[in-house]
C-alpha cells in the first residue's frame, strides 16, 4: 500500500493491486475501530448469563479451541442471539443509510416508510388469524419467510404508489407514512378481534426482541443480509454521483433510475430481513447512519459505517435491556427509549433552518 | 479545432477592423464545420404534451451558442435533450454522428459535461469532493481514484479560481464561487463539450459576469459552449451563435450582429426595444421599451 504525492488540496489515492481509492485515514480508523468495538459487544453478550463464561473463555470457543462445556452454551444457546444482534443491526443500518441517501431526507428509515410496518402486519395476520388451525406453517421459519415477504410487498406498494416519473424522496416518505399508519391499523384491527393466547404471542414479537433466536431464524436473516450487502457493496460506485442530485449523475453517465431501484429493493429487502430475525426493532434504522455521518465527518451516510453502528446500536442496546434493570425487556424498548428523543432532535434541527 | 482558435488568435492581433472580419469568417467556417452535436426533426413532451415539434438544429464546433427565447418556449427542453436527460418522442440527437441514445451512457459522458439548473449539493460536501465527483465517467468499481484523477481535479480546481476553497464545505459559498465550483466539477469531467442550463441563476450581474467570462475562458481553452441565458444582452455579450426560440420551433439562428433586431425580438418576446451599438464590444445592445419612464419622443 503506498500513497501517492499529490497537489495539496485534492484527497491522495492509494493503490493496492488493481484497486485505487481515495485513502481517507479517518474513515478507515473510525471502521476499524467500530469493527473491535462490535467484537467486544458481541462477546460480551454470549459471555453474560445465567452461567457466566469469562470473556477469553468465549473468545477461544469462537475461534474452535474451547471446552467442551462452554461448548454447548456459546454455539447452541447464546451465538444466535449475538449473531442475529450483529446481524439484525447491520442489516437495518444499511437499509437507513441507502433510503436516507436515496430520499435524501433523514427522516427516510424502514419504520417510517412502512416496510417493518408492513412485516408486522402480515406476521401478526399470521399468529392471529391463521392460529392454532395451520400451526404447523406457523412455525417460527414460516413467520419470519411471511414478514420477509411482508415488508417486500409493502415496500413495493410505497415504491409504486410514489412513482410519478420518477421517485422524489419527499414524495417517497408522506405516501411511505401513509401506509405505515394503515398497516398498524391492520395490526391493531387483527389483535383486537383475535384469542387472547395469540394476541399475547403477537404482542411479544412486535416489540422487537432478540430473546430465544434459534440458528434457523439467525442463519435466514444471516444470508439475506450477506447477499444483499455484496450487492450493495457493488452498486455503492454507481451510487456515489447520485448525491448531487439525478440530472448531475445523468450527466456523469450513471443510469440513476436503474441504480436507485436495485438500492431501493435491497433496502426493502434488508429491512424486511431484520424484521423477520427480530421483529420490529424500531428507530436503529433512522438512527444509525445519522450517528455513522457524525462520527465518520461524512456529508452522506456512511453505508459500512452505518452498519456497523447499528450493529453496536443494537448489540449495545440488548446488553442494556438484559443487564440494566432486575427483569429482562425486549430490546425494542431500550432502541425506541433512545431513538424517540434522536427522532425528536432531528426534526427540531430541520425546523430551525 | 485547434487550427481554428489559432487563426481566431491571430485574427485577433491584427487591426481592429480587420479583426472583427476575421472573426466572423472564422465563425461561418466553424458553422459550416462537421458538427459536434445536432438534433433532427426531434419531437420532445413532458406526459402527452407537446414542447417541441419535430426540430432540426446543429450545433457548431469550437464557439459559444446561446439558446434563448421567452419564458416556457422550450429552450431548456432543447438542451436537456441535446444533453440525453429528455428522450425525444421523434427523432434523433447525433453526439459526434453517432446517434446519443444508442451510445452508452457512460461513453456519452466521457464526450459531454453537462450542468443542470440549480444543482444542489448535500451539506458539507467539501470543494475537493464535489469536483472530484467529475471523474466518475473514467473510474470504475477497481479503479476508484489515481494520481491522474488528483491532477486533473487539481487542475480544474486552479482553472475556475476555487484551489483556496478546496476544503470549505459548498453550502458555505456564495452563489457566484458556487457556480464556479460546479463549472469545475464538469471541467473534470474532461471534457470539450459542455452544455450549461441557465448558468446565471440566482446570480446577481457582477457573479453573472464573472461566471460567463469564465465560460469564455474555457471556449477559448478549446471548449464547444451550449448555453441557455435568460438575459438577452448577456447572451448577445458572450454568444457566437444565437439560437432564438418560440413556441417549440427555431426563429433564427446566427451570430448576434445578424440575428438581433428590433424586429426578432418584437416576433421572439413581443418586445418594443431599440438595437444600439454595444459602446464596449462589438457587439449589438438592447435597450428595452416599455410603457413608462420613456422619452416621448421614441
Amino acid at each position: 500500500m503506498n500513497g501517492t504525492e499529490v497537489k495539496a488540496s485534492v484527497a491522495p489515492g492509494v493503490r493496492l493491486g488493481p484497486m485505487s481509492f481515495v485513502w481517507r485515514p479517518w474513515l478507515v480508523l473510525v471502521t476499524l475501530l467500530l469493527t473491535a468495538a462490535t467484537f467486544l459487544l458481541f462477546c460480551l453478550s454470549i459471555s453474560i448469563g445465567d452461567f457466566p463464561i469469562s470473556l477469553s473463555r468465549v473468545i477461544a470457543t469462537i475461534l474452535g479451541r474451547g471446552e467442551q462445556v462452554d461448548e454447548f452454551v456459546v454455539m447452541d444457546l447464546r451465538m444466535p442471539r449475538a449473531l442475529a444482534g450483529v446481524v439484525v443491526g447491520i442489516a437495518l443500518g444499511v437499509s437507513g443509510a441507502i433510503l436516507q441517501s436515496v430520499a435524501r431526507n433523514p427522516l427516510a428509515s424502514p419504520d417510517i416508510l412502512g416496510i417493518t410496518g408492513g412485516a408486522s402486519a402480515v406476521a401478526v395476520f399470521l399468529v392471529t388469524v391463521s392460529g392454532g388451525t395451520t400451526a404447523a406453517v406457523v412455525s417460527t421459519v414460516g413467520l419470519s419467510a411471511a414478514a420477509l415477504a411482508g415488508g417486500l410487498g409493502t415496500g413495493l406498494l410505497v415504491y409504486f404508489l410514489a412513482w410519478r416519473r420518477g421517485v422524489d424522496g419527499f414524495r417517497l416518505i408522506l405516501i411511505g407514512i401513509s401506509v405505515s399508519a394503515v398497516m398498524q391499523a391492520i395490526t391493531t384491527w387483527l389483535l383486537v378481534s383475535a384469542d387472547i393466547k395469540d394476541v399475547a404471542r403477537a404482542q411479544a414479537w412486535l416489540v422487537g426482541s432478540l430473546d430465544d433466536r434459534s440458528w434457523d431464524e439467525v442463519r435466514l436473516a444471516s444470508w439475506c443480509t450477506l447477499v444483499l450487502c455484496v450487492v450493495v457493496a457493488v452498486v455503492a460506485f454507481q451510487f456515489k454521483p447520485m448525491h448531487l442530485g439525478d440530472e448531475v449523475a445523468a450527466g456523469l453517465g450513471v443510469r440513476y433510475s436503474r441504480v436507485r431501484a436495485v438500492l431501493l429493493l435491497c433496502a426493502v429487502l434488508l429491512a424486511a430481513a431484520a424484521v423477520s430475525a427480530a421483529g420490529p426493532v424500531p428507530f436503529v434504522a433512522l438512527v444509525a447512519p445519522q450517528v455513522a455521518m457524525r462520527v465518520a465527518r461524512c456529508p452522506t451516510p456512511p453505508m459500512v459505517v452505518s452498519g456497523l453502528v447499528g450493529a453496536l446500536l443494537l448489540i449495545g442496546s440488548d446488553l442494556v435491556a438484559r443487564t440494566a434493570l432486575p427483569i429482562s425487556l425486549p430490546v425494542g424498548v431500550v432502541t425506541a427509549a433512545i431513538g424517540g428523543p434522536f427522532l425528536v432532535y432531528l426534526l427540531v434541527r430541520a425546523n430551525l433552518k | 479545432m485547434d487550427a481554428q482558435f489559432i487563426t481566431e488568435i491571430e485574427s485577433e492581433a491584427t487591426s481592429e477592423a480587420q479583426s472583427e472580419a476575421g472573426t466572423k469568417t472564422v465563425t461561418q467556417s466553424a458553422l459550416k464545420g462537421a458538427s459536434r452535436l445536432a438534433a433532427r426533426d426531434i419531437t420532445v413532451g413532458y406526459g402527452g404534451q407537446t414542447v417541441i415539434d419535430g426540430l432540426d438544429v446543429t450545433i457548431p464546433p469550437g464557439v459559444i451558442t446561446t439558446i434563448i427565447g421567452p419564458n416556457g418556449c422550450g429552450k431548456s427542453t432543447l438542451l436537456r435533450t441535446l444533453t440525453r436527460l429528455l428522450k425525444p418522442a421523434k427523432g434523433t440527437v447525433l453526439l459526434d454522428g453517432d446517434d446519443i441514445a444508442r451510445l452508452k451512457t457512460r461513453d456519452v459522458a466521457k464526450k459531454l459535461g453537462l450542468l443542470p439548473q440549480a444543482p444542489v449539493a448535500p451539506e458539507g460536501l467539501t470543494v475537493a469532493d464535489l469536483v472530484a465527483r467529475g471523474r466518475h465517467p473514467h473510474q470504475s468499481w477497481l479503479r476508484q481514484w489515481s494520481s491522474d484523477d488528483a491532477g486533473i481535479v487539481a487542475d480544474a480546481l486552479a482553472m475556475t479560481g476555487v484551489s483556496e476553497l478546496a476544503q470549505r464545505p459548498v453550502d458555505s459559498l456564495s452563489g457566484g464561487q458556487r457556480q464556479r465550483v460546479w463549472i469545475s466539477m464538469t471541467l473534470a469531467q474532461g471534457t470539450d463539450l459542455l452544455l450549461l442550463d441557465e448558468p446565471t441563476t440566482y446570480l446577481d450581474l457582477a457573479h453573472a459576469i464573472d461566471v460567463l467570462d469564465l465560460v469564455d475562458d474555457l471556449h477559448e481553452g478549446g471548449c464547444t459552449v451550449v448555453m441557455v441565458l435568460h438575459d438577452l444582452n448577456l447572451a448577445t455579450r458572450y454568444s457566437d451563435n444565437l439560437i432564438v426560440m418560440r413556441a417549440g420551433s427555431i426563429l433564427a439562428q446566427g451570430s448576434p450582429r445578424d440575428v438581433i433586431t428590433a424586429e426578432l425580438l418584437h416576433e421572439a418576446f413581443g418586445l418594443q426595444a431599440k438595437v444600439i451599438d454595444d459602446p464596449v464590444g462589438d457587439r449589438p445592445l438592447i435597450v428595452p421599451i416599455g410603457r413608462t419612464h420613456v422619452r416621448l419622443d421614441l
